[in-house]
């Protein structure tokens, strides 16, 4: 476990290389599915009140 | 079973294929990633003893490499899409080009950070005005610069056209990358980018590097699809196929009453 994590004296390089490229493709998923539940909320509320000011009666 | 093909050229209707197919496209990166992982850390400990003996930070080719090829491939993508949008007038392909754009400039900036890692041990320095590093970096520059034009212009069509025409222009930087070598001769300078063709190298190399490439192809197809999803509703947002399914979705979840956070039960899976 010591021999992995010291990966003969380059851990630094190699973690740093792993961690920025697996760390950053998990933030950008994590990033991506809290905006499509903003976006979600942004366009559900607009057609929402859309549907509210539209006279009953009038074709949608 | 014959498939209407065009139909899926309408935002309405890609719109829940695409979110079909964000969980499979994922899943597949994560099993493709993890199977190069193991292989690549627990599998490749010839490579540190024998004849011509790697140090340990050779590994980082695990990850520079794949890096590397999908900024180039996604490039590529990026101005095929924005090409078939401007022939052929197409409001998705544009969408496509949009939605790949921040995918690729990650993917080209982890290539020249894991490749700065790995030039300090074995070049001695981060970073050098090498052609590839240089070429890489201006890469980097027409993502960042494509983005930015597009979100500059308000009106999304003239976006579209004016962001898709820099995107086609910027394709001149793949062969100057691919072909940028200050090292024809791999036993003068073994250090630097040199010619490489992959026969030559170790299987135990290349499967990993594989597996990667793959994963992150199809990681790609993930968030550039999750990425299209969310600009397909925020453009269409006057349709009256929005309109629909968004009322539908609420009105499954407790007809719009109570929620204050406005999101439909099980947002993100199934057709919302």
């Amino acid at each position: 476990m010591q021999d992995f994590l010291g990966q003969g004296g380059f851990a630094f390089y190699v973690w740093s290389a792993f961690g920025m490229t697996f760390g950053l493709l998990l933030a950008e998923v994590l990033v991506l599915r809290r905006h499509h539940r903003t976006i979600l909320q942004r366009v559900g509320r607009l057609v929402r009140l859309r549907k509210q000011n539209q006279p009953p009666g009038e074709p949608k | 079973m014959k498939i209407n093909w065009f139909k899926y050229a309408s935002p309405a209707s890609f719109y829940p294929l695409a979110g079909q197919l964000v969980p499979k496209f994922a899943a597949v990166a994560a099993v493709l990633v993890l199977i190069g992982l193991y292989v690549g850390f627990f599998h490749t400990a010839d490579q540190l003893g024998g004849s011509n003996p790697q140090k340990e930070y050779y590994r980082i080719i695990f990850v520079h490499v794949p890096t590397a090829w999908m900024s180039m491939w996604l490039y590529l993508v990026l101005a095929g899409w924005s090409a078939i949008g401007l022939v052929f007038n197409t409001r998705l392909s544009f969408m496509m080009a949009n939605a790949v754009a921040p995918t690729g400039a990650i993917f080209t900036f982890l290539a020249l950070w894991t490749g700065a890692l790995w030039g300090r041990p074995s070049w001695g320095t981060y970073w050098d005005w090498d052609p590839r590093l240089t070429s890489e970096l201006i890469l980097f520059f027409l993502y960042i610069g494509y983005m930015a034009l597009h979100s500059a212009i308000d009106d999304s069509r003239r976006a579209d056209r004016a962001a898709a025409l820099l995107a086609i222009v910027g394709v001149v930087m793949l062969p100057i990358i691919y072909w940028s070598i200050n090292c024809p001769d791999p036993n003068n300078c073994a250090a630097l980018h040199q010619r490489s063709d992959p026969g030559s190298i170790h299987a135990s190399i290349l499967i990993p590097m594989l597996l990667i490439t793959l994963g992150f192809w199809s990681y790609s197809f993930a968030t550039a699809f999750m990425r299209l999803r969310d600009i397909i509703l925020t453009r269409e947002a006057d349709s009256a196929w929005v309109r629909d399914m968004l009322l539908e979705a609420r009105a499954d979840t407790g007809g719009g009453s109570g929620t204050s956070s406005g999101v439909p039960a099980g947002a993100g899976r199934g057709a919302v």
